[in-house]
Protein backbone atom coordinates (compact mmCIF):
# COMPACT_ATOMS: atom_id res chain seq x y z
CA UNK A 1 0.00 0.00 0.00
CA UNK A 2 2.98 2.42 0.73
CA UNK A 3 3.87 1.99 -3.13
CA UNK A 4 3.54 5.60 -5.24
CA UNK A 5 -0.25 5.21 -6.46
CA UNK A 6 -0.74 8.45 -4.74
CA UNK A 7 1.29 10.15 -7.83
CA UNK A 8 -0.80 8.36 -10.40
CA UNK A 9 -3.95 10.60 -10.03
CA UNK A 10 -7.38 10.31 -11.94
CA UNK A 11 -6.56 13.87 -13.69
CA UNK A 12 -3.32 15.56 -15.49
CA UNK A 13 -1.00 17.32 -12.57
CA UNK A 14 -2.06 20.68 -13.92
CA UNK A 15 -6.28 19.68 -12.97
CA UNK A 16 -4.55 18.23 -9.74
CA UNK A 17 -3.27 21.43 -8.73
CA UNK A 18 -5.55 23.90 -9.85
CA UNK A 19 -8.27 21.66 -8.04
CA UNK A 20 -6.43 21.48 -4.76
CA UNK A 21 -5.36 25.18 -4.80
CA UNK A 22 -7.96 27.18 -7.09
CA UNK A 23 -7.29 30.19 -8.04
CA UNK A 24 -9.60 33.62 -7.82
CA UNK A 25 -12.15 31.75 -5.80
CA UNK A 26 -15.14 34.61 -4.84
CA UNK A 27 -15.21 34.09 -1.15
CA UNK A 28 -17.92 34.96 0.95
CA UNK A 29 -17.17 37.73 2.56
CA UNK A 30 -15.64 39.54 -0.06
CA UNK A 31 -17.79 41.91 -1.97
CA UNK A 32 -16.83 42.28 -5.51
CA UNK A 33 -17.89 44.85 -7.21
CA UNK A 34 -18.73 43.01 -11.03
CA UNK A 35 -19.11 44.75 -14.63
CA UNK A 36 -21.14 41.80 -15.26
CA UNK A 37 -22.00 38.79 -14.14
CA UNK A 38 -23.38 34.94 -16.15
CA UNK A 39 -23.92 31.71 -15.01
CA UNK A 40 -24.81 28.41 -16.68
CA UNK A 41 -25.13 24.84 -15.77
CA UNK A 42 -27.65 23.97 -12.99
CA UNK A 43 -27.43 21.77 -9.81
CA UNK A 44 -29.37 19.13 -11.36
CA UNK A 45 -26.96 18.27 -14.14
CA UNK A 46 -24.35 18.36 -11.22
CA UNK A 47 -22.20 21.45 -12.55
CA UNK A 48 -23.14 24.95 -12.73
CA UNK A 49 -20.75 28.01 -12.75
CA UNK A 50 -21.14 31.78 -11.83
CA UNK A 51 -18.56 34.08 -13.32
CA UNK A 52 -18.24 37.65 -12.43
CA UNK A 53 -16.00 39.71 -14.13
CA UNK A 54 -14.37 43.80 -13.81
CA UNK A 55 -13.58 45.40 -16.94
CA UNK A 56 -11.67 48.63 -17.97
CA UNK A 57 -11.33 49.53 -21.09
CA UNK A 58 -12.53 46.79 -22.73
CA UNK A 59 -10.09 44.40 -20.96
CA UNK A 60 -11.08 41.96 -18.39
CA UNK A 61 -9.21 43.64 -15.29
CA UNK A 62 -10.56 40.62 -12.33
CA UNK A 63 -12.68 38.15 -12.44
CA UNK A 64 -14.26 35.72 -9.60
CA UNK A 65 -15.94 32.18 -9.96
CA UNK A 66 -18.34 29.85 -7.98
CA UNK A 67 -18.77 26.33 -9.38
CA UNK A 68 -20.74 23.32 -7.97
CA UNK A 69 -18.91 20.29 -9.72
CA UNK A 70 -16.19 18.03 -9.94
CA UNK A 71 -12.69 18.17 -9.91
CA UNK A 72 -12.41 18.89 -13.67
CA UNK A 73 -15.23 21.44 -13.65
CA UNK A 74 -13.45 23.50 -10.60
CA UNK A 75 -9.90 23.19 -12.47
CA UNK A 76 -11.62 24.78 -15.97
CA UNK A 77 -13.18 27.17 -14.16
CA UNK A 78 -9.73 28.18 -12.13
CA UNK A 79 -7.78 27.28 -15.38
CA UNK A 80 -9.80 30.08 -17.03
CA UNK A 81 -9.67 32.56 -14.73
CA UNK A 82 -5.90 32.84 -14.85
CA UNK A 83 -6.38 32.92 -18.65
CA UNK A 84 -8.46 35.73 -18.79
CA UNK A 85 -7.63 38.09 -16.30
CA UNK A 86 -6.06 40.71 -18.51
CA UNK A 87 -7.28 40.06 -21.98
CA UNK A 88 -9.28 41.84 -24.11
CA UNK A 89 -12.82 41.28 -24.61
CA UNK A 90 -12.97 40.18 -27.98
CA UNK A 91 -10.22 37.59 -27.03
CA UNK A 92 -12.03 36.53 -24.40
CA UNK A 93 -15.03 36.02 -25.92
CA UNK A 94 -13.39 33.63 -28.66
CA UNK A 95 -11.29 31.50 -25.79
CA UNK A 96 -12.54 27.88 -27.02
CA UNK A 97 -13.16 24.67 -24.61
CA UNK A 98 -10.49 22.98 -26.24
CA UNK A 99 -7.75 26.09 -25.47
CA UNK A 100 -9.07 25.90 -21.71
CA UNK A 101 -8.50 21.76 -21.71
CA UNK A 102 -4.81 22.10 -23.68
CA UNK A 103 -3.68 24.54 -20.96
CA UNK A 104 -4.93 21.86 -18.14
CA UNK A 105 -3.06 19.10 -19.86
CA UNK A 106 -5.55 17.36 -21.39
CA UNK A 107 -9.29 16.02 -19.91
CA UNK A 108 -10.52 12.90 -20.16
CA UNK A 109 -13.46 12.61 -22.87
CA UNK A 110 -16.58 12.89 -21.01
CA UNK A 111 -15.38 15.70 -18.89
CA UNK A 112 -14.92 17.65 -21.90
CA UNK A 113 -18.33 19.47 -21.09
CA UNK A 114 -16.67 20.72 -18.42
CA UNK A 115 -14.16 23.26 -19.94
CA UNK A 116 -17.31 24.09 -22.05
CA UNK A 117 -19.45 25.60 -18.99
CA UNK A 118 -16.48 27.60 -18.31
CA UNK A 119 -16.26 29.05 -21.67
CA UNK A 120 -19.74 29.63 -21.56
CA UNK A 121 -20.11 30.87 -18.18
CA UNK A 122 -17.62 33.35 -19.05
CA UNK A 123 -19.55 34.75 -22.30
CA UNK A 124 -22.38 35.14 -20.34
CA UNK A 125 -20.72 37.30 -18.16
CA UNK A 126 -19.35 39.49 -20.87
CA UNK A 127 -23.27 39.26 -22.51
CA UNK A 128 -24.16 40.53 -19.31
CA UNK A 129 -21.47 43.28 -19.03
CA UNK A 130 -22.35 44.59 -22.87
CA UNK A 131 -26.27 44.41 -22.19
CA UNK A 132 -25.21 46.90 -18.77
CA UNK A 133 -23.55 48.76 -21.14
CA UNK A 134 -26.42 49.19 -23.38
CA UNK A 135 -24.01 48.17 -26.09
CA UNK A 136 -24.30 45.82 -29.42
CA UNK A 137 -22.39 42.33 -29.18
CA UNK A 138 -19.96 42.75 -32.11
CA UNK A 139 -18.09 39.38 -31.25
CA UNK A 140 -21.26 37.47 -31.55
CA UNK A 141 -20.87 36.58 -34.95
CA UNK A 142 -17.34 36.13 -35.25
CA UNK A 143 -17.72 33.02 -33.54
CA UNK A 144 -21.07 31.66 -34.72
CA UNK A 145 -20.60 28.66 -36.94
CA UNK A 146 -23.09 27.78 -39.79
CA UNK A 147 -24.41 24.09 -39.04
CA UNK A 148 -27.86 24.07 -41.35
CA UNK A 149 -26.46 25.43 -44.53
CA UNK A 150 -29.54 25.14 -46.15
CA UNK A 151 -31.70 27.71 -44.16
CA UNK A 152 -28.47 29.44 -42.66
CA UNK A 153 -28.96 28.31 -38.90
CA UNK A 154 -25.75 28.92 -36.51
CA UNK A 155 -24.60 27.17 -33.45
CA UNK A 156 -25.16 30.60 -31.62
CA UNK A 157 -28.76 30.64 -32.95
CA UNK A 158 -29.20 26.77 -31.41
CA UNK A 159 -27.69 28.08 -28.41
CA UNK A 160 -29.80 31.35 -28.04
CA UNK A 161 -32.79 29.61 -28.61
CA UNK A 162 -32.26 26.58 -25.80
CA UNK A 163 -30.73 29.52 -23.41
CA UNK A 164 -34.14 31.69 -23.58
CA UNK A 165 -36.42 28.94 -23.82
CA UNK A 166 -38.13 29.36 -27.28
CA UNK A 167 -36.70 25.88 -28.12
CA UNK A 168 -37.27 23.50 -25.35
CA UNK A 169 -37.54 20.45 -27.91
CA UNK A 170 -35.66 19.85 -30.95
CA UNK A 171 -39.13 19.78 -32.61
CA UNK A 172 -39.29 23.20 -31.12
CA UNK A 173 -36.04 24.28 -32.83
CA UNK A 174 -37.05 22.84 -36.32
CA UNK A 175 -40.05 24.89 -36.56
CA UNK A 176 -38.68 28.10 -35.55
CA UNK A 177 -35.52 27.79 -37.68
CA UNK A 178 -36.48 25.23 -40.40
CA UNK A 179 -32.89 23.40 -39.87
CA UNK A 180 -32.57 20.01 -41.56
CA UNK A 181 -35.68 20.81 -43.37
CA UNK A 182 -34.32 20.69 -46.80
CA UNK A 183 -30.79 18.41 -47.40
CA UNK A 184 -31.15 17.41 -44.08
CA UNK A 185 -27.69 16.70 -43.36
CA UNK A 186 -26.96 18.94 -40.39
CA UNK A 187 -29.70 16.93 -38.24
CA UNK A 188 -27.43 14.48 -35.86
CA UNK A 189 -24.98 17.97 -35.52
CA UNK A 190 -28.16 19.65 -34.68
CA UNK A 191 -29.31 16.51 -32.18
CA UNK A 192 -26.06 16.71 -30.51
CA UNK A 193 -25.38 20.54 -29.76
CA UNK A 194 -29.14 20.83 -29.01
CA UNK A 195 -28.55 18.31 -26.09
CA UNK A 196 -25.00 20.34 -24.91
CA UNK A 197 -26.67 23.66 -24.90
CA UNK A 198 -29.70 21.72 -23.48
CA UNK A 199 -27.22 20.61 -20.76
CA UNK A 200 -25.37 23.72 -20.38
CA UNK A 201 -29.04 25.93 -19.76
CA UNK A 202 -31.27 24.14 -18.00
CA UNK A 203 -32.60 25.10 -14.97
CA UNK B 1 -2.76 14.16 12.65
CA UNK B 2 -0.36 11.88 10.46
CA UNK B 3 -1.23 11.23 7.32
CA UNK B 4 -3.26 7.98 7.48
CA UNK B 5 -4.58 5.24 4.85
CA UNK B 6 -8.27 4.25 5.25
CA UNK B 7 -10.23 2.11 3.06
CA UNK B 8 -14.20 2.85 3.45
CA UNK B 9 -15.08 1.60 0.02
CA UNK B 10 -15.72 -2.16 1.52
CA UNK B 11 -19.02 -2.59 -0.42
CA UNK B 12 -16.98 -2.10 -3.63
CA UNK B 13 -14.71 -4.74 -2.68
CA UNK B 14 -12.57 -5.62 0.63
CA UNK B 15 -8.85 -6.81 0.99
CA UNK B 16 -8.62 -10.87 1.30
CA UNK B 17 -8.48 -11.78 5.11
CA UNK B 18 -4.93 -12.96 5.70
CA UNK B 19 -6.69 -16.49 6.20
CA UNK B 20 -7.39 -16.49 2.76
CA UNK B 21 -4.32 -15.46 1.40
CA UNK B 22 -2.33 -18.22 3.48
CA UNK B 23 -4.92 -20.65 2.11
CA UNK B 24 -5.11 -20.04 -1.55
CA UNK B 25 -0.97 -20.29 -1.30
CA UNK B 26 -1.18 -23.17 -0.10
CA UNK B 27 -3.65 -24.12 -2.56
CA UNK B 28 -1.88 -22.93 -5.59
CA UNK B 29 0.04 -26.10 -5.75
CA UNK B 30 -3.07 -28.23 -6.09
CA UNK B 31 -2.65 -27.86 -9.49
CA UNK B 32 -4.20 -31.19 -10.40
CA UNK B 33 -7.54 -30.67 -12.60
CA UNK B 34 -10.01 -31.55 -10.20
CA UNK B 35 -12.09 -33.51 -12.65
CA UNK B 36 -9.46 -36.18 -13.15
CA UNK B 37 -9.35 -39.64 -11.61
CA UNK B 38 -5.89 -39.72 -11.02
CA UNK B 39 -4.15 -38.74 -7.45
CA UNK B 40 -3.48 -35.13 -8.37
CA UNK B 41 -6.90 -34.77 -9.41
CA UNK B 42 -9.03 -36.19 -6.74
CA UNK B 43 -6.18 -34.22 -4.12
CA UNK B 44 -8.01 -31.02 -5.76
CA UNK B 45 -11.51 -32.29 -5.86
CA UNK B 46 -11.07 -33.17 -2.13
CA UNK B 47 -10.41 -29.00 -1.21
CA UNK B 48 -13.49 -27.85 -3.86
CA UNK B 49 -15.81 -30.16 -1.69
CA UNK B 50 -14.85 -29.13 1.56
CA UNK B 51 -14.78 -25.08 0.51
CA UNK B 52 -18.59 -26.18 -0.96
CA UNK B 53 -19.43 -27.36 2.59
CA UNK B 54 -18.14 -24.57 3.89
CA UNK B 55 -20.53 -22.45 1.39
CA UNK B 56 -23.61 -24.57 1.70
CA UNK B 57 -23.47 -24.07 5.65
CA UNK B 58 -23.04 -20.08 5.39
CA UNK B 59 -25.88 -20.19 3.09
CA UNK B 60 -27.80 -22.85 5.19
CA UNK B 61 -28.61 -25.40 2.09
CA UNK B 62 -26.90 -28.09 0.81
CA UNK B 63 -23.37 -28.88 -0.48
CA UNK B 64 -25.14 -29.89 -3.55
CA UNK B 65 -26.83 -27.19 -4.07
CA UNK B 66 -24.07 -24.94 -4.52
CA UNK B 67 -22.44 -23.86 -8.23
CA UNK B 68 -19.46 -22.12 -8.15
CA UNK B 69 -19.42 -19.21 -10.52
CA UNK B 70 -17.13 -16.54 -11.48
CA UNK B 71 -18.68 -14.20 -9.50
CA UNK B 72 -22.33 -13.11 -8.64
CA UNK B 73 -22.59 -11.10 -12.09
CA UNK B 74 -22.57 -14.14 -13.59
CA UNK B 75 -24.40 -16.09 -11.21
CA UNK B 76 -27.22 -13.43 -11.54
CA UNK B 77 -26.93 -13.79 -15.16
CA UNK B 78 -27.17 -17.56 -15.09
CA UNK B 79 -30.65 -17.38 -13.53
CA UNK B 80 -32.09 -14.40 -15.89
CA UNK B 81 -31.17 -16.89 -18.33
CA UNK B 82 -32.67 -20.06 -16.90
CA UNK B 83 -36.11 -18.45 -17.50
CA UNK B 84 -35.53 -16.83 -20.98
CA UNK B 85 -34.53 -20.05 -22.09
CA UNK B 86 -38.05 -21.67 -20.42
CA UNK B 87 -39.92 -18.25 -21.97
CA UNK B 88 -37.84 -19.69 -25.58
CA UNK B 89 -39.52 -23.13 -25.05
CA UNK B 90 -42.94 -21.76 -24.31
CA UNK B 91 -44.04 -21.87 -21.09
CA UNK B 92 -47.17 -20.06 -19.81
CA UNK B 93 -45.27 -18.37 -17.52
CA UNK B 94 -43.80 -15.50 -19.61
CA UNK B 95 -42.72 -12.25 -16.90
CA UNK B 96 -40.09 -11.56 -15.05
CA UNK B 97 -40.34 -9.44 -11.59
CA UNK B 98 -37.46 -7.47 -10.13
CA UNK B 99 -37.24 -4.35 -8.67
CA UNK B 100 -35.36 -1.13 -9.92
CA UNK B 101 -32.54 -1.26 -7.43
CA UNK B 102 -30.57 -3.99 -8.47
CA UNK B 103 -27.46 -4.44 -9.23
CA UNK B 104 -26.52 -3.96 -12.67
CA UNK B 105 -25.70 -7.23 -13.67
CA UNK B 106 -29.41 -7.78 -13.34
CA UNK B 107 -30.99 -4.59 -14.32
CA UNK B 108 -28.20 -4.38 -17.57
CA UNK B 109 -29.47 -8.10 -18.31
CA UNK B 110 -33.35 -6.63 -17.76
CA UNK B 111 -32.65 -3.80 -20.54
CA UNK B 112 -31.18 -6.77 -22.67
CA UNK B 113 -34.02 -8.94 -22.31
CA UNK B 114 -36.86 -6.41 -22.73
CA UNK B 115 -34.66 -4.97 -26.15
CA UNK B 116 -35.49 -8.59 -26.87
CA UNK B 117 -39.40 -7.85 -26.37
CA UNK B 118 -39.45 -9.98 -22.59
CA UNK B 119 -41.62 -9.01 -20.18
CA UNK B 120 -40.23 -7.74 -16.92
CA UNK B 121 -41.20 -5.68 -14.66
CA UNK B 122 -39.18 -3.70 -11.96
CA UNK B 123 -41.45 -3.07 -8.83
CA UNK B 124 -40.51 0.61 -7.72
CA UNK B 125 -39.12 1.15 -4.38
CA UNK B 126 -40.46 3.61 -0.91
CA UNK B 127 -38.08 7.01 -0.16
CA UNK B 128 -35.97 4.39 1.80
CA UNK B 129 -35.27 1.94 -0.62
CA UNK B 130 -37.41 -0.94 0.51
CA UNK B 131 -39.60 -2.44 -1.97
CA UNK B 132 -43.56 -2.23 -0.50
CA UNK B 133 -45.40 -5.42 0.00
CA UNK B 134 -48.60 -4.02 -1.33
CA UNK B 135 -46.78 -2.12 -4.19
CA UNK B 136 -44.99 -6.07 -4.98
CA UNK B 137 -48.31 -7.66 -4.98
CA UNK B 138 -49.89 -5.53 -7.47
CA UNK B 139 -46.95 -7.03 -9.86
CA UNK B 140 -48.04 -10.73 -9.13
CA UNK B 141 -50.18 -13.45 -11.11
CA UNK B 142 -50.18 -16.29 -12.45
CA UNK B 143 -48.15 -15.07 -15.68
CA UNK B 144 -44.83 -14.80 -13.59
CA UNK B 145 -41.85 -17.14 -13.73
CA UNK B 146 -39.37 -15.71 -11.70
CA UNK B 147 -39.37 -13.10 -8.97
CA UNK B 148 -35.82 -11.70 -8.51
CA UNK B 149 -34.93 -8.83 -4.92
CA UNK B 150 -31.66 -8.55 -3.85
CA UNK B 151 -31.22 -9.05 -0.33
CA UNK B 152 -29.32 -5.99 0.82
CA UNK B 153 -28.78 -2.73 -1.48
CA UNK B 154 -25.02 -1.71 -2.28
CA UNK B 155 -25.36 1.31 -2.08
CA UNK B 156 -27.59 2.72 0.48
CA UNK B 157 -27.64 -0.49 2.35
CA UNK B 158 -31.45 -0.98 2.58
CA UNK B 159 -32.62 -4.47 3.30
CA UNK B 160 -35.25 -6.18 1.70
CA UNK B 161 -38.04 -8.63 3.39
CA UNK B 162 -37.15 -11.98 1.44
CA UNK B 163 -38.77 -14.38 3.29
CA UNK B 164 -42.14 -12.52 3.02
CA UNK B 165 -41.75 -11.63 -0.98
CA UNK B 166 -40.44 -15.57 -1.48
CA UNK B 167 -43.67 -16.42 0.43
CA UNK B 168 -45.77 -14.18 -1.79
CA UNK B 169 -43.88 -14.82 -5.30
CA UNK B 170 -44.30 -18.82 -4.14
CA UNK B 171 -48.09 -18.09 -3.40
CA UNK B 172 -48.78 -17.02 -7.16
CA UNK B 173 -46.03 -19.96 -8.38
CA UNK B 174 -43.21 -18.32 -9.98
CA UNK B 175 -39.87 -19.11 -7.92
CA UNK B 176 -37.34 -16.54 -6.40
CA UNK B 177 -34.35 -15.46 -6.51
CA UNK B 178 -32.02 -13.26 -4.36
CA UNK B 179 -28.76 -11.65 -5.42
CA UNK B 180 -27.83 -12.27 -1.38
CA UNK B 181 -23.55 -11.22 -2.50
CA UNK B 182 -23.46 -7.88 0.00
CA UNK B 183 -25.22 -9.54 2.41
CA UNK B 184 -22.86 -12.08 3.37
CA UNK B 185 -20.60 -11.41 6.78
CA UNK B 186 -23.07 -8.63 7.55
CA UNK B 187 -27.06 -10.19 8.58
CA UNK B 188 -27.59 -13.69 8.63
CA UNK B 189 -28.49 -15.20 4.93
CA UNK B 190 -31.04 -18.16 5.20
CA UNK B 191 -31.90 -19.86 2.32
CA UNK B 192 -34.12 -22.87 3.89
CA UNK B 193 -35.35 -20.46 6.31
CA UNK B 194 -36.19 -17.98 3.61
CA UNK B 195 -37.20 -20.45 1.22
CA UNK B 196 -35.58 -18.89 -1.79
CA UNK B 197 -35.30 -20.94 -4.94
CA UNK B 198 -31.83 -19.09 -6.42
CA UNK B 199 -29.49 -17.16 -4.25
CA UNK B 200 -26.18 -15.52 -5.56
CA UNK B 201 -22.72 -14.71 -4.28
CA UNK B 202 -19.73 -13.38 -4.46
CA UNK B 203 -16.23 -13.63 -2.45
CA UNK B 204 -14.66 -10.59 -2.71
CA UNK B 205 -17.62 -8.54 -0.83
CA UNK B 206 -16.69 -10.85 1.64
CA UNK B 207 -13.10 -10.79 2.37
CA UNK B 208 -12.21 -14.11 -0.30
CA UNK B 209 -10.68 -13.65 -3.61
CA UNK B 210 -12.02 -11.88 -7.22
CA UNK B 211 -13.31 -13.41 -10.14
CA UNK B 212 -15.01 -16.31 -7.79
CA UNK B 213 -18.59 -16.85 -6.37
CA UNK B 214 -21.34 -18.95 -6.31
CA UNK B 215 -25.07 -19.56 -6.94
CA UNK B 216 -26.87 -21.36 -4.58
CA UNK B 217 -29.77 -23.43 -6.59
CA UNK B 218 -32.69 -25.33 -4.76
CA UNK B 219 -33.05 -28.92 -5.73
CA UNK B 220 -35.62 -29.74 -8.54
CA UNK B 221 -36.13 -25.66 -9.65
CA UNK B 222 -35.70 -25.01 -13.17
CA UNK B 223 -31.77 -25.04 -13.79
CA UNK B 224 -30.04 -24.84 -17.35
CA UNK B 225 -26.27 -24.16 -17.66
CA UNK B 226 -25.13 -20.60 -19.07
CA UNK B 227 -21.73 -21.77 -19.55
CA UNK B 228 -21.77 -24.69 -21.65
CA UNK B 229 -18.74 -27.33 -21.73
CA UNK B 230 -17.47 -30.31 -19.63
CA UNK B 231 -19.29 -31.62 -17.48
CA UNK B 232 -18.02 -29.83 -14.13
CA UNK B 233 -20.52 -29.10 -11.22
CA UNK B 234 -22.84 -31.89 -12.76
CA UNK B 235 -23.22 -30.21 -15.69
CA UNK B 236 -24.63 -26.64 -14.38
CA UNK B 237 -21.42 -24.35 -15.22
CA UNK B 238 -18.49 -25.73 -17.59
CA UNK B 239 -14.66 -24.42 -17.06
CA UNK B 240 -11.83 -26.06 -15.18
CA UNK B 241 -12.26 -25.88 -11.80
CA UNK B 242 -10.38 -22.59 -10.11
CA UNK B 243 -9.04 -24.45 -7.07
CA UNK B 244 -7.27 -22.16 -5.38
CA UNK B 245 -9.91 -19.48 -5.54
CA UNK B 246 -12.34 -22.14 -4.55
CA UNK B 247 -10.64 -22.76 -1.28
CA UNK B 248 -9.95 -19.45 -0.86
CA UNK B 249 -13.80 -18.50 -1.10
CA UNK B 250 -14.88 -21.55 1.22
CA UNK B 251 -12.22 -20.09 3.97
CA UNK B 252 -14.00 -16.85 3.59
CA UNK B 253 -17.33 -18.43 3.90
CA UNK B 254 -15.90 -19.95 7.47
CA UNK B 255 -14.65 -16.55 8.70
CA UNK B 256 -18.20 -15.18 7.60
CA UNK B 257 -19.82 -17.73 9.36
CA UNK B 258 -17.84 -17.98 12.68
CA UNK B 259 -17.71 -14.37 12.84
CA UNK B 260 -20.94 -12.72 12.08
CA UNK B 261 -22.56 -11.40 14.91
CA UNK B 262 -19.40 -9.73 16.45
CA UNK B 263 -18.41 -8.40 12.75
CA UNK B 264 -22.67 -7.24 12.78
CA UNK B 265 -21.77 -5.65 15.78
CA UNK B 266 -18.59 -4.15 15.17
CA UNK B 267 -19.90 -2.79 11.62
CA UNK B 268 -22.90 -1.35 12.59
CA UNK B 269 -21.02 0.47 15.73
CA UNK B 270 -19.05 2.53 13.42
CA UNK B 271 -21.14 3.27 10.95
CA UNK B 272 -23.47 4.71 14.12
CA UNK B 273 -20.15 6.67 15.17
CA UNK B 274 -19.98 8.31 11.41
CA UNK B 275 -23.74 9.13 11.17
CA UNK B 276 -23.38 10.95 14.69
CA UNK B 277 -20.22 12.79 14.15
CA UNK B 278 -21.11 14.01 10.79
CA UNK B 279 -24.75 14.85 12.00
CA UNK B 280 -23.18 17.43 15.10
CA UNK B 281 -20.29 18.48 12.74
CA UNK B 282 -21.92 19.09 9.79
CA UNK B 283 -24.69 21.58 8.96
CA UNK B 284 -27.13 20.43 5.91
CA UNK B 285 -26.47 16.80 5.57
CA UNK B 286 -28.83 14.05 4.67
CA UNK B 287 -28.71 10.16 5.34
CA UNK B 288 -30.47 8.01 2.85
CA UNK B 289 -31.95 4.60 2.46
CA UNK B 290 -33.74 2.83 5.59
CA UNK B 291 -32.04 3.77 9.05
CA UNK B 292 -33.84 0.32 10.28
CA UNK B 293 -33.17 -1.71 7.90
CA UNK B 294 -30.12 -1.42 6.83
CA UNK B 295 -26.92 -3.33 6.65
CA UNK B 296 -24.84 -2.35 8.92
CA UNK B 297 -21.54 -1.19 7.71
CA UNK B 298 -23.47 1.18 5.17
CA UNK B 299 -23.70 4.68 5.43
CA UNK B 300 -24.70 7.05 2.37
CA UNK B 301 -24.73 10.05 3.19
CA UNK B 302 -25.79 13.63 0.68
CA UNK B 303 -24.08 17.08 1.58
CA UNK B 304 -25.77 19.68 -0.74
CA UNK B 305 -23.71 21.83 -2.16
CA UNK B 306 -20.52 19.96 -2.62
CA UNK B 307 -20.51 17.52 -5.75
CA UNK B 308 -19.51 13.99 -4.80
CA UNK B 309 -16.55 13.46 -7.30
CA UNK B 310 -14.59 16.56 -5.59
CA UNK B 311 -15.41 15.48 -2.03
CA UNK B 312 -14.04 11.75 -2.94
CA UNK B 313 -11.01 13.29 -4.61
CA UNK B 314 -10.24 15.39 -1.59
CA UNK B 315 -10.87 12.73 0.99
CA UNK B 316 -8.33 10.82 -1.14
CA UNK B 317 -5.88 13.67 -0.78
CA UNK B 318 -6.00 12.83 2.68
CA UNK B 319 -5.83 9.21 2.52
CA UNK B 320 -9.66 8.03 2.65
CA UNK B 321 -11.15 6.30 0.31
CA UNK B 322 -15.14 6.36 -0.43
CA UNK B 323 -17.62 6.11 -3.17
CA UNK B 324 -20.15 8.58 -4.77
CA UNK B 325 -22.68 8.64 -6.66
CA UNK B 326 -22.30 11.79 -8.64
CA UNK B 327 -22.74 11.69 -12.61
CA UNK B 328 -19.14 13.09 -12.74
CA UNK B 329 -17.96 10.02 -11.42
CA UNK B 330 -19.73 7.78 -13.54
CA UNK B 331 -18.83 9.27 -16.47
CA UNK B 332 -22.35 9.48 -17.65
CA UNK B 333 -24.36 12.43 -16.93
CA UNK B 334 -26.70 10.83 -14.70
CA UNK B 335 -26.16 10.09 -10.81
CA UNK B 336 -27.05 6.87 -9.21
CA UNK B 337 -30.48 5.38 -10.54
CA UNK B 338 -30.56 4.14 -6.68
CA UNK B 339 -30.75 7.32 -5.43
CA UNK B 340 -33.25 8.78 -7.63
CA UNK B 341 -35.40 5.45 -7.54
CA UNK B 342 -35.52 5.75 -3.96
CA UNK B 343 -36.79 9.26 -3.90
CA UNK B 344 -33.48 11.10 -3.68
CA UNK B 345 -33.46 14.39 -4.68
CA UNK B 346 -31.28 14.57 -7.68
CA UNK B 347 -28.98 17.78 -6.75
CA UNK B 348 -28.94 15.61 -3.29
CA UNK B 349 -28.02 12.43 -5.86
CA UNK B 350 -24.72 14.57 -7.34
CA UNK B 351 -23.33 15.28 -3.44
CA UNK B 352 -23.67 12.13 -2.11
CA UNK B 353 -20.82 9.67 -0.24
CA UNK B 354 -21.03 6.45 0.68
CA UNK B 355 -18.53 5.22 3.46
CA UNK B 356 -18.86 0.89 3.32
CA UNK B 357 -17.01 -0.25 6.88
CA UNK B 358 -15.03 -3.52 7.02
CA UNK B 359 -13.64 -5.69 9.10
CA UNK B 360 -10.74 -4.11 9.30
CA UNK B 361 -11.55 -0.85 10.34
CA UNK B 362 -11.36 1.06 13.58
CA UNK B 363 -12.81 4.05 15.58
CA UNK B 364 -9.76 5.65 15.20
CA UNK B 365 -10.53 5.96 11.64
CA UNK B 366 -13.61 6.96 12.37
CA UNK B 367 -12.32 9.86 14.55
CA UNK B 368 -9.89 10.84 11.45
CA UNK B 369 -12.83 10.94 8.65
CA UNK B 370 -14.72 13.47 11.39
CA UNK B 371 -11.24 15.55 11.90
CA UNK B 372 -10.49 15.42 7.89
CA UNK B 373 -14.42 15.45 6.70
CA UNK B 374 -15.80 18.71 8.17
CA UNK B 375 -13.34 20.99 6.42
CA UNK B 376 -13.33 19.66 3.05
CA UNK B 377 -17.09 20.20 2.61
CA UNK B 378 -17.11 23.64 4.02
CA UNK B 379 -14.30 24.20 1.32
CA UNK B 380 -16.31 22.97 -1.27
CA UNK B 381 -19.19 24.59 -0.41
CA UNK B 382 -17.70 27.84 0.39
CA UNK B 383 -16.57 27.73 -3.64
CA UNK B 384 -19.65 26.64 -4.98
CA UNK B 385 -22.47 28.39 -6.66
CA UNK B 386 -24.87 29.36 -3.95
Amino acid sequence: MSTNFMSQWVYSPIVKDHFMNPRNTWVEEENFEFDGIGEVGSLACGDQMRIAIQVKDDVIVDLRWLTYGCASAIASTSMMSEMVIGMGLEEAYNLSPATITEALGGLPDHKFHCSVLGDKGLRAAIDDYLVKQKRDNPFKKKVAKVICECNNVTDVAIEDLVKSGEAKTLEDLERITKYGTVCGKCKSEVAELFDQFKHIYST
Amino acid sequence: MEQQIIYLDNNATTPMAQEVVDAISEANTLFGNASSMHGFGREAAFAIEQSREKIAALLECDPNEVVFTSGASEANNTVFNIFRDAIDLGSKRNRIVTTVIEHPSITEMVKFLKKRGYRIDEVPVDKTGRVELETLATYLGEDVALVSVMTGNNEIGTIQRIAEITKMAHAVGAYMHTDATQAIGKIPVQMRTWDVDYMSISAHKFYGPKGIGALAVKNKVPFEAFVHGGHQEGGKRAGTYNTPSIVGVGVAAELAKQNLQSESAHLWSLREMLRKGIEEKIPNVVVNGNQEHCLPGTLDVSFPSAEGESVLLYLDMEGIMVSTGSACASGSLEPSYVLLASGVDIELAHGSIRFSFGRYNTEEEVLYVLEKLPPIIKRLRGMSTR
